[in-house]
Formats: C-alpha cells, sequence, structure tokens
C-alpha cells in the first residue's frame, strides 16, 4: 500500500492505495468524505467527476492518484461552503440551478475554471466551455444563467 | 460520512443559506434492529386515511410532515410543506418534511404520473386542513365560544379581535389528532394564500451545489462492502465458467455466485471496480434479441402471430370513420414510430442493503420506496414488517430505472454474506440494463373535407401490453439468481392522448396489443403519451398543410376547452405568430405548434418552436422554445417553471438525439457516445407562460409538457424546408433522407 500526499482543499492529505492508477475520485469520495464530486461514466465523458487541478477543472475519475501528487486540487466542498459560497455557488443558489442536482459538482467547477480564465464570457463561450459537461434533467438555461450571473452579466 | 451523521444540514444552516424550510433525514440508530424498526412517537400511524399518518405536532410548536412520495429533484421539498404550512396554519419553517421511509411515511403510492402534488400533496393537505379544523374546535371548546370567531396563524388558534390565543402544543398537549382525515374539512381560501403560489426557493440547492447535499450514493454504513454486480454478455445468457485464477492478483475480493447472478465484493470500492472488469466470465446462450433496426417490422409480425398478439382493442370508436375515408377525395395517411429509450440518469444506480436475522434496511433512491419494500420482502422471503426503506436522493430517475433492481442486487449479496452492502452500476450497467421505455408504432389516416375541416380519424397502435396487477417488474438480479418473481410487463398507461382533441365526426382508435417489448420495459416520463402526442399533433400538421390550412386556425377552430384555446392563444401571442400555411417560404427557418391536453384530463400545454435546419449537413437547430402551461393551481411558481424547462430540454434531447440501439445479444449504446445526450450548444432560448388556476385543484407539472415538444419540433422542421420526420430520433441523416423524398 503506497501513500500519495496530496494537496487537497489546501491541505496535504495522505491517500493510501494499492493501485497507482486508482483515480483520485475514489479516494475523495472514500477515504476523504468528499463527496461533491460524483461517479457518473468512470470514462470522462459527463463532468460529474470534476475537480479543480491547478485552476483547470479535470475528470477525477482519469486523474490517478499517483498523478495528483505535486497538484493542487479544490474540490467542490473547497470552492465554497453554504455560510460562505464561491460567486459561482452563490449564482446557482439564486437562479435555484439544480433539479436532482447529480451533475451540479461538474457545473459548478468547469463554471469557475471558466470565470478563472475569462471574466465577462460570452453566452456561446460558457455553452462551449460547458459543451463536454451533461445534465440529464434539462436545467441547462438556469446554468447558463447562474454562470452568466456570477460573472456580473445578464443573460441576454 | 456515515448514515448517522447524515441530517448535518441544521436548520440554521439552511436559513443562512437563504432556505425556507428544513429538510429533515430521518436518522437512522446504529443498532440494526432499531435501525429497522424505529420507535414510532405514541399516536403516530402510517395510514393514508389518518391525519397522524401524515403530521406531528411538536412540544416546540414545530411540525413534521410525512411524505410517501419523494423529491426526485422536482420541487416536492418545498412544494409540499407549502401546502401544509398553507392548511395549517404554520411557518413554512417550523415545517420537517420525511420523503419515502417504509417506517415512517404512509405509503402513498410511487411518485410516479406526474402526481407528486396532484394526489400526495392533495392528501397531506387535507390532512392538514382536518388537522387545523380539530385545533380550532379544541379551542372553542376550550374558550366556549364559537368556532367562526376563531382563526389560525403562525402556530396559534386567535379568537378574532382579542389577543387570545392559544398554541397548537398547548392544544394538543402532547397528543396525537387520532382522527381520520375528513375529506369534506374546508381547505383555505386562494384569495388568503400567504405561502402557496409564493415562489420560495428549494432547500436542497445550496447543499447539492456546495458538495454537502447527502445523496444516495453518498451513504455509507460501519462495515459495509462494495459490490459490482457482473452482468451477463447477453440477456439471459448462464454461467459456463469462472475463472478466479484472473483476479488472484487483487487482494480482498470475494466472488457471489447464485446461479447465474455474479457478485464481486471488496472493502475497497476500486478494487471492487478492477475485480470486475478483469474477472473472466464465460457465458452461454446468447439472447436472440430483435435488434434495435428492426423494431418496427416484428410489432406488426407479432400483431399478426396469435403466439405474440395480445389481442386488439377499440379504444374509442365515433361516427364511422372507415366509411367517411372511404368516400373522401383526398385521405392522408402516415406511420410515426418512437424507438426504446433509456432513463440515461447522470448517476447510475446505486443503493446499500443491509440484511440481518432480526430485520432489513435498504437505503434507496427508489421513486417506489413502498413497493421496493414488498419487492425486497419477496425476494428475500422475510415478512414486510421486517424490511426498512429508508430514501436518500439518487440521481434524477425519470420513472423506474435501476434504482429498484440496483436495491435487489444489493439485498442480495448481503443476504449471502451477512454484512452491509453496496451495489453502484457503472455506466455500461445503468445504459445497458435499466428497464427501457417501451418502442411505440402508430399508424394513421385522415380525411379534411371540402370547407377545410377535419372531418375522419383514424389511429391504430401497435404497443407491448401492461400486465394487469403486476406488482413490480421482474428484477434483474433475482432473476440471474433463479428466484421465482411475478413475471410480466410494466410500461404506464402508454395508449392515452392517441387521438386529437379537436372536433372529430368520425373517430376510430385502436391498438394491436403485444405479449411482448423487445427489453424489459418500464414507464419513462411522460409513458406513451409523448409518443402518442408526437404522432397526434404531427399529423393533425400534415392534414392542414394537405388542405393549406394554417396549422393554429386549423387547430383553434376544432378546440372548445376555454383552458385548451387559452394556452393555445398564449403561444400564438408570444411568438406573434402569422396565419400561413406550411411549409413557409424560407427553406430553412421555420416554426412549429402543438397542443397536448395530457391524459384527456390533466394539465394543458402549448408549445411553439422556431428552428433552422441546414439542408446540406441535414442539421436541426432549434432557436426558441415557446411554452404556455397551465396545471392548475401554482403551488410553487419558480418550482414549476423549472420542472416545465426540464420537460422542454429532456424532451428536446430524447426527440433529437436518443435511441438506445441493441444486437441480437444486449444493449450497444452503453456509454455517452453511443447514447448521446442534449448538450449545452444545442439549447434554445425558452419562454414559459405559466398560467395559473387559483381556484381549480393543483395538477401535475413533472410530465405533461415532455408531449407537446416532440411535434412541435417535427412540425416546425416541416416548416422550414417541406420535410417530414415520423422516426425519432431526428438525426441529420434522417433529416436528409427526408429532404429527398419528403418524408423519412
Amino acid at each position: 500500500m503506497a501513500v500519495y500526499q496530496c494537496s487537497i482543499n489546501g491541505q496535504i492529505r495522505p491517500i493510501e492505495a494499492a493501485d497507482p492508477d486508482q483515480p483520485l475520485l475514489y479516494a475523495l469520495r472514500n477515504d476523504l468524505s468528499l463527496t461533491g464530486a460524483k461517479f457518473g461514466c468512470g470514462l470522462g465523458q459527463c463532468g460529474s467527476c470534476s475537480v479543480l487541478v491547478d485552476g483547470e477543472a479535470i475528470r477525477s475519475c482519469q486523474l490517478s492518484v499517483s498523478q495528483a501528487v505535486g497538484k493542487t486540487i479544490t474540490t467542490l466542498e473547497g470552492l465554497g461552503t453554504i455560510d460562505n459560497p464561491h460567486p459561482v455557488q452563490a449564482a446557482f443558489i439564486t437562479e435555484q440551478a439544480a433539479q436532482c442536482g447529480y451533475c451540479a459538482n461538474g457545473m459548478v467547477i468547469n463554471a469557475a475554471a471558466l470565470l478563472g480564465r475569462n471574466h465577462k464570457p460570452s453566452l456561446d463561450e460558457v455553452k462551449q466551455a460547458l459543451a463536454n459537461n451533461l445534465c440529464r434533467c434539462g436545467t441547462h438555461d438556469r446554468i447558463l444563467r447562474a454562470v452568466m450571473r456570477a460573472s456580473g452579466q445578464v443573460m441576454p | 460520512m456515515t448514515d448517522s451523521n447524515l441530517p448535518h444540514l441544521n436548520r440554521r444552516d439552511l436559513l443562512r443559506a437563504g432556505s425556507a424550510l428544513i429538510v429533515a433525514f430521518s436518522s437512522s440508530a446504529s443498532q440494526a434492529q432499531q435501525r429497522n424498526t424505529p420507535q414510532l412517537k405514541a399516536g403516530k400511524t402510517l395510514k393514508t386515511d389518518e391525519v397522524d399518518g401524515f403530521i406531528a405536532l411538536a412540544p416546540d410548536g414545530t411540525a413534521t410532515i410525512y411524505c410517501g412520495k419523494v423529491d426526485l429533484g422536482t420541487g416536492l421539498r418545498i412544494a409540499i410543506p407549502q401546502m401544509a404550512a398553507e392548511e395549517l396554519g404554520l411557518p413554512v419553517e417550523d415545517i420537517t418534511l420525511i420523503e419515502g421511509d417504509t417506517a415512517l411515511t404512509p405509503d402513498q403510492g410511487p411518485t410516479a404520473g406526474s402526481s407528486g402534488i396532484m394526489r400526495g400533496g392533495v392528501q397531506i393537505r387535507q390532512a392538514a386542513a382536518t388537522a387545523r379544523e380539530a385545533l380550532i374546535g379544541m379551542a372553542a371548546q376550550q374558550w366556549g365560544k364559537p368556532r367562526a370567531e376563531l382563526t389560525v396563524s403562525d402556530g396559534y388558534v386567535i379568537a378574532d379581535g382579542t389577543q387570545d390565543r392559544l398554541a397548537f402544543s398547548a392544544l394538543l398537549n402532547g397528543k396525537p389528532f387520532a382522527l381520520k382525515i375528513d375529506e369534506k374539512a374546508p381547505l383555505k381560501n386562494p384569495a388568503d394564500y400567504s405561502l402557496v403560489g409564493k415562489p420560495l426557493p428549494r432547500p436542497d440547492i445550496a447543499a447539492k451545489v456546495t458538495g454537502q447535499h447527502p445523496y444516495m450514493h453518498d451513504v455509507t454504513i460501519d462495515g459495509m462492502l462494495h459490490a459490482r454486480v457482473i452482468r451477463p454478455h447477453a440477456v439471459g445468457a448462464s454461467i459456463a465458467a469462472i475463472d478466479e485464477n484472473t483476479i488472484k492478483a487483487l487482494p480482498d475480493v470475494t466472488i457471489v455466485r447464485i446461479k447465474n447472478f455474479l457478485a464481486v465484493v471488496s472493502r475497497n470500492e476500486w478494487t471492487a471496480i478492477r475485480a470486475a472488469k478483469e474477472l473472466k466470465v464465460t457465458w452461454s446462450n446468447p439472447a436472440g434479441l430483435v435488434g434495435h433496426d428492426k423494431v418496427k417490422g416484428w410489432m406488426v409480425a407479432a400483431a399478426g402471430d396469435p403466439a405474440q398478439s395480445a389481442g386488439k382493442e377499440v379504444l374509442n370508436q365515433k361516427g364511422d370513420s372507415a366509411k367517411t375515408l372511404t368516400e373522401s377525395k383526398q385521405v392522408l395517411s402516415a406511420s410515426y414510430y418512437w424507438p426504446l429509450q433509456s432513463h440515461a440518469s447522470m448517476g447510475p444506480s446505486c443503493g446499500i442493503a443491509d440484511v440481518r436475522a432480526d430485520g432489513v434496511t435498504i437505503w434507496s433512491a427508489s421513486q417506489a420506496t413502498h413497493r421496493l419494500r414488498g419487492i425486497c420482502a419477496r425476494i428475500l422471503e422475510r415478512p414486510l414488517d421486517q424490511v426498512r426503506v429508508i430514501y436518500r436522493d439518487g440521481s434524477g430517475c425519470y420513472g423506474t430505472n435501476g434504482h429498484d433492481d440496483v436495491c435487489a442486487d444489493a439485498a442480495l449479496i448481503s443476504k449471502a454474506l451477512g454484512k452491509p452492502v453496496r451495489v453502484q452500476w457503472s455506466r455500461e450497467d445503468e445504459l445497458g440494463w435499466d428497464p427501457k421505455g417501451p418502442p411505440q408504432l402508430l399508424a394513421m389516416r385522415g380525411a379534411v373535407n371540402g370547407e377545410g375541416k377535419l372531418s375522419a380519424w383514424e389511429t391504430e397502435m401497435w404497443l407491448p401490453k401492461a400486465t394487469a396487477s403486476l406488482p413490480n417488474i421482474p428484477m434483474l438480479g433475482p432473476e440471474a439468481a433463479g428466484i421465482a418473481q411475478p413475471q410480466g410487463l410494466s410500461t404506464g398507461l402508454i395508449s392515452q392522448n392517441a387521438h386529437p382533441p379537436y372536433a372529430h365526426p368520425h373517430l376510430s382508435v385502436k391498438v394491436n396489443w403485444l405479449k411482448d417489448s423487445p427489453l424489459r420495459p418500464s414507464n419513462i416520463r411522460a409513458p406513451g403519451k409523448i409518443a402518442n402526442s408526437f404522432a397526434v399533433e404531427s399529423f393533425i400538421d400534415e392534414l392542414a398543410a394537405s388542405a393549406q390550412r394554417d396549422p393554429l386556425e386549423f387547430r383553434l377552430e376544432g378546440l372548445t376547452d376555454p383552458r385548451g384555446l387559452a394556452v393555445c392563444r398564449k403561444v400564438a401571442e408570444l411568438m406573434a405568430w402569422q396565419a400561413r400555411p406550411s411549409p413557409a417560404k424560407s427553406g430553412s427557418l421555420g416554426r412549429g405548434f402543438s397542443y397536448v391536453h395530457y391524459k384527456f384530463n390533466e394539465t394543458y400545454v402549448a408549445i411553439g418552436m422556431e428552428v433552422e435546419i441546414k439542408r446540406r449537413t441535414g442539421a436541426i437547430t432549434v432557436k426558441r422554445i415557446v411554452c404556455a402551461h397551465d396545471c392548475g393551481l401554482i403551488i410553487n411558481p419558480d418550482a414549476t417553471r423549472q420542472q416545465v424547462e426540464g420537460n422542454i430540454l429532456q424532451t428536446l434531447s430524447r426527440t433529437l438525439f436518443e435511441e438506445t440501439q441493441f444486437d441480437q445479444a444486449k444493449v450497444t449504446s452503453v456509454d455517452w457516445q453511443s447514447y448521446p445526450l442534449l448538450t449545452f450548444p444545442d439549447v434554445p432560448e425558452l419562454v414559459i407562460a405559466l398560467l395559473d388556476q387559483p381556484h381549480l385543484p393543483p395538477l401535475g407539472a413533472g410530465e405533461a409538457a415532455c408531449a407537446a415538444v416532440p411535434a412541435a419540433l417535427a412540425n416546425a422542421v416541416y416548416d422550414a424546408c417541406g420535410a417530414r420526420l415520423r422516426n425519432v430520433p431526428f438525426t441529420p441523416d434522417r433529416l436528409k433522407v427526408a429532404l429527398a423524398r419528403g418524408y423519412a
């Protein structure tokens, strides 16, 4: 059993894993009780398991624990809290932008990454940035509104 | 996080987050037995006809509402407390809602058929009204005043024009109501509503977007093992050989085999996933399925085969359509097909079972926890009162997806090992093995008379026949394990909305019932109505076009229901609809319209759509969707609006992209590339008008709008380019074929 020292939400967290290829997702959820990231496909296709890795949205089902060492990882829990939400989270709450909410982790993480590199994206840029994040409930319109709101803009 | 820690969203947290009420998750004791049969407060019942089934008032003045229906991401968690608080005379934040827990909530039936508010909420509202009347009666007696002088507010009975007030808790004095629900207990006048009709925020959203919401998938139980079920390489195949050596290198893996049910179990989830992937299993006897591209032909052939036909039935007959059609100068005919589709939940199903000698506890995201309780009792051969199902939010299910199956899997494995077991399906499991929406084939014939009016209409359908009084669909795990269970099909009510809601002097609606479906079917959102409305509302447009009539005018002249007229006119107004026949002249831009009166007795929906098509690529771009929606009394307009948005976008996805593909062995569309969904770049502008009817009963908003989407899209495509799409999904290839020959 090897131990991988990972920087997660501002703390170095040791992760024990027998398999260096074990995806980070399972360590977050089962070992660190960080269940914000969700298992959706395990194929990197849906985005439900996204985390920020050095500010970029990465699918934690495709990132192994060994690859995670030396990187700065932020999960949905590290982004903000109910008391002190990140602006993207606050905008999602204001717009009530979740139904079942299973995809919400991926939406918030990817939106936060987008706004980190582009403070005032156009609606089309938001759509493109979220193009590989799937939602089944049909909450897309509210999610777009929330991201526009988080960037200080109103949906056209 | 263990389950006993689940209620970690305290009331203060939620209030701080801007939410208006408490969400409670029934906490469970650490001991299995207590967990299985929690101590109920004195007088608390599980009966649907008693106030104490649904409502408990605490000494501190707060109330707990026990709701047999569950919030599937639909907003019931705020809407039900709004209804209860309004009638009871309590602040909504003083209400705690417990959902679906079979040990605590009355069985109000599955949260299906858009019935959460319409039936579940209405039942609880009546219980609240009965409770309020009882409290007023108690105060009247205590004060010796006439009831008419008393009102309720904020948890008190108040004597009009005085300072006198009595707290509900003081009146009850710790006792239960011990009352049957009075169906005649008066309901509050809607003019006096202070909670119903308000867009109160949902209490779960802040937690959902900060990673604090306790989903089914996040629940852990002390000593819990992770399991993966290995499904056969062909439907119904049996195990020929298992090579255990292939996973010898993996530590801590147990193989559970019960006949052809096979699972791998480990304390570590990733190890279980690897074991499921790496264990070499040889399967025998492939399935002999129809294949997705041959379903239409199979349906027609099966109807003519006595071994496969479940009979013909006339559902509706008026006048003499056959004679009228024979005598008509021009008769149109067309057939429409809706394919098998997956519920395609974002999160594959997950369940936990703890099967012990002294009781069974199941954690589930099922839309039907009470039904699931019976399923688990039967497959485990336990009396019903030994089984408790605790509800936790899952990924949206939109019908019977894999939620029930996964719990049956977990129950079998937990029973075999005597330990709590969590089963998480894979993406391939969910798209491959969730029960599917059944296929539907419809053939229409119709004619327009010399005055340009609809003169005759015939619908003939080919549909799998649901098995009467089937308690549940056969579960995959028990089936493989050789456990006897009731056999049959479950589809939801799929033959409704099969004729136009417009004047039709001569009408015939027939169905060819089939004994089987190509893959195990279940109810999927707006069961059947989505396909039938697609066919009916497309064919109405075809008839209008043949008579060179404006499709909206053609509808409106045959529509008399004022609520139906209102939603149609609202959409026309929002689209600035100009009367003209289809197709338009532009060749690439089009508009379409569709109207549905759901089940002919529920919600009214009209949808208009604006599209652009590309002739070269066959691509369809939906630019704008306009919807007018009348579901009677609106409890929470923002949650209702969100349901309508979800109905529209999900159905746009189903219409444009979705078909479960399968070969002779099994489903082959098992990831998001082979089973694509609508993505953000496909999302049009949405304009939604909710027409409130404060003095009418509340109806469902969970599925009606779905039914109006596909035809509005097909009609808009036809208007854009003169090509008629009659087969779902509307792929670019199909549009190119339709452009070449006029239809596809």
